[in-house]
């Protein structure tokens, strides 16, 4: 077998170093690391979006290449590695479980510029982003509790961690700021892609009596559940309207595009450097699809509560707030700062669920 | 109308025994060209990079080592396992019983630190996984439950009872409640073999040194002959005085002891904390691993380093021709369905009847 392996090796070698001779030595290779397939039509579909923006906007002076559904842990490490040393100067890891990894590999290769997406560690060659997907998940409360009728809307969470907990404390209070009456039902998939045990999930969360499901979990389908049970959804992540054309309200689109042009900008002109952001509706990084299947007055409202949020003039967590054990979190007029915002592990009142802990 | 019958062969050749594996793994590099000619890549590029590519760097070779591993060590056992005709599916939850029980140092007594704490997160782990092996020994041989449905449901227990450890009473305190523990202290990081050129660990050594004791036990000791006499016959195992019911607690004992070490040695190797999730399935793998590799220790070396091999193949392919790394579990499934086809035809042959002949025969 060795044999064999090593005679077609002999054999093919020529080829395939015409194939990597192609290419130009001037070129930035940027790599990125995906949680799961471009063919989510969620989280990983819009970072693999955000890629062939920057291919487009950049042309000939940047290479792009990613390795999809990288498990996060030990293998994570390797494929960053490889990526380092296949000659990427640029590498995006783009789930919050590559953290240490592209820290360790950051180590090794002082010459590579490594972005995190989601984590709090940085390093002279490591970037922090991260998006306030919760604004948006606000702007879906609102519209939640006034296209309601039974005023409880069922909420699909991937992990109980802080980004998503985020989440569904902004959709509660945004749903509450409208009917203060207003409940979540959480069910937790699990998973950030499982198509199947969404649609479980979703089909649950109906028969338990919601009336819209939102998600924050990477495929359509509570979406298509929703759909065909004649109920109304938000999309996650990316725009889902065409799995519910009569179903989605709403959709968050993570629009990573921009950043990516912009870092990429930086290495190539030499002005890179290491940052942490947290960036959202104001800077573009959130952004809301169409506002659909509502009536005008609930566009209307949906509209100006998403403008007041980027003026910056609405902040979502803004109190007097209760959490869900009844005890005071936010005071009457304060806002809840980045790094409680970050590392959020409660409930706010009126989500029923208890918080896997 | 016709029939298809599988007659068992009254003698099997030798020589396809032994060959079985390099057929299956012929097959499915063809199987593979092919698949890749219809996808539009060059064949030849594919399996170049998939198969060669891996091999022509030192850090990549560290990188099949740390793979290897687990897969070697968990493939030992279930030989042990397969051979006495117990089918313990449930590697993968012993795998990571292991791997929480070695943990229990490092994560509950950070501060305990010295040479002693690698030895000791050693024989916990393998205490970890011998315990979870023992749960469907024990209904095997008191109840008579069926031990590929209770080991393989034990896995998704050992899965969820990680997962609730990480992200309750193990979770990293400053770790903004994300899902995952403390970094093990540098105590208990199994070391790497060549720190210069790469990052394999001891875990490689020890899945080395797995293989040649229990290659030694089967081929040379008494319990090796037991293992295989009650495994081809129960009955003929009886009249030698040999115990199944002991022989099962034996094999499950040895295949949840190996799962755990490499559980604990890929902890603490190459991951460095307990994660939700601290195995890409490798328990699963090690049983193609186990039967690519003959149920023999020493085959499973080669196996396993074959099979590491597609893992690291899968990102190779993505990176240079972006094949999908869906492309690596296809060749692992691959590989399974030759190796079991080829197998079969050694030991059975298959014999098309046409309904007519047959009831001209009985006519007749």
């Amino acid at each position: 077998m060795k044999k064999y392996i090593l005679g077609l090796a002999a054999g093919l070698g020529l080829a395939s170093l015409a194939v990597t001779g192609a290419f130009a030595a001037d070129k930035l290779k940027v790599g990125f690391i995906y949680i799961g397939p471009p063919g989510d039509f969620g989280w990983t579909y819009q970072h693999d979006q955000g890629r062939k923006e920057m291919e487009k906007a950049l042309g000939d002076q940047v290479e792009t290449t990613f390795l999809e559904s990288v498990p996060e842990g030990a293998d994570a490490e390797r494929s960053i590695e490889r990526l380092a040393r296949a000659g990427h100067k640029l590498i995006f890891t783009t789930s919050f479980g590559y953290m240490d990894p592209t820290v360790k590999v950051a180590q090794k290769f002082p010459d590579v510029k490594f972005e995190h997406a989601t984590g709090y560690k940085t390093a002279e060659n490591v970037s922090v982003y991260n998006s306030r997907f919760y604004e948006g998940r606000y702007v879906q409360g609102v519209i939640a509790a006034k296209m309601s009728k039974v005023g409880v809307a069922g909420y699909i969470g991937s992990f109980p961690i802080p980004e998503v907990v985020q989440g569904i404390n902004a959709f509660m209070l945004g749903a509450q700021s409208v009917n203060p009456d207003f409940k979540v039902k959480v069910i937790w998939a699990n998973s950030w892609f499982d198509p199947g045990k969404e649609a479980d999930a979703a089909k649950a969360l109906v028969d338990q009596g919601v009336d819209i499901i939102t998600q924050h979990t990477d495929s359509t389908a509570p979406m298509q559940v929703a759909a065909e049970r004649k109920i109304k959804a938000f999309g996650q992540a990316s725009d889902m309207i065409k799995f519910g054309p009569e179903t989605q309200l709403t959709s968050i689109v993570d629009n990573w595009g921009p950043y990516y042009i912009e870092r990429a900008k930086a290495v190539i002109d030499g002005s890179w450097k290491s940052h942490n952001v947290f960036e959202g509706m104001k800077e573009g990084l959130v952004v809301m699809a169409p506002y659909t299947n509502m009536p005008d007055d609930v566009k209307k409202l949906a509209e100006e509560t998403q403008a007041k949020i980027a003026s910056g003039e609405l902040k979502p967590f803004t109190g007097p707030v209760k959490k869900q054990d009844g005890s005071d979190w936010l005071k009457a007029g304060e806002t809840a700062d980045d790094k409680t915002i970050l590392s959020m592990n409660f409930y706010v009142a009126g989500v029923d669920d208890k918080l896997p802990q | 109308m016709m029939r298809i019958e599988i007659i068992r062969r009254p003698q099997h050749s030798a020589l396809f025994s032994a060959l079985s594996p390099f057929i299956a793994l012929l097959l499915t590099l063809l199987a593979g060209a092919v698949l890749f000619a219809i996808l539009g890549k060059n064949p030849v590029a594919a399996l170049y990079s998939y198969f060669v590519e891996p091999l022509t760097e030192i850090w990549s070779i560290h990188e099949l080592l740390i793979k290897a591993a687990p897969l070697i060590l968990i493939a030992v056992g279930l030989s042990v396992c397969f051979l006495s005709n117990n089918w313990n599916i449930g590697a993968e939850g012993q795998f990571i019983a292991g791997g929480v029980a070695g943990s229990i140092l490092p994560v509950v007594f950070p501060d305990f630190q010295g040479w002693y704490v690698l030895p000791v997160m050693l024989v916990l782990g393998m205490a970890g996984g011998m315990a979870y092996a023992a749960i469907p020994a024990l209904l095997k041989t008191r109840f008579n439950t069926n031990e590929i449905l209770t080991s393989l449901m034990l896995v998704y227990v050992a899965q969820l009872f990680l997962d609730w450890l990480v992200r309750g009473p193990w979770r990293n305190p400053q770790g903004y409640n994300f899902p995952e523990t403390i970094q093990f202290n540098s105590s208990a990081i199994l070391p790497e073999i060549w720190t210069a050129s790469g990052r394999a660990h001891w875990g490689f050594v020890l899945a080395l040194l797995a293989a040649l004791l229990v290659w030694f036990m089967l081929s040379r000791m008494l319990s090796g002959y037991e293992i295989k006499v009650l495994g081809r016959s129960a009955r003929a195992g009886r009249f030698a005085g040999f115990s199944a019911g002991r022989l099962t607690f034996f094999a499950f004992l040895i295949s949840g002891a190996l799962a755990g070490l490499a559980g604990i040695s890929e902890v603490s190797g190459a991951v460095g904390q307990l994660r939700p999730s601290i195995s890409p399935g490798y328990g699963f793998t090690a049983i193609i691993v186990a039967f690519l590799g003959r149920l023999n220790p020493l085959g499973i070396i080669a196996a396993g380093l074959v099979l590491a091999l597609t893992y690291l193949g899968g990102e190779a392919a993505q990176i240079s021709l972006g094949i999908s790394e869906k492309s690596a579990r296809i060749f692992q499934g691959m590989v399974l369905f030759f190796i079991l086809a080829s197998d079969t035809l050694i030991y059975y042959r298959i014999r098309i009847v046409s309904r007519s002949v047959e009831t001209a025969a009985k006519g007749a």
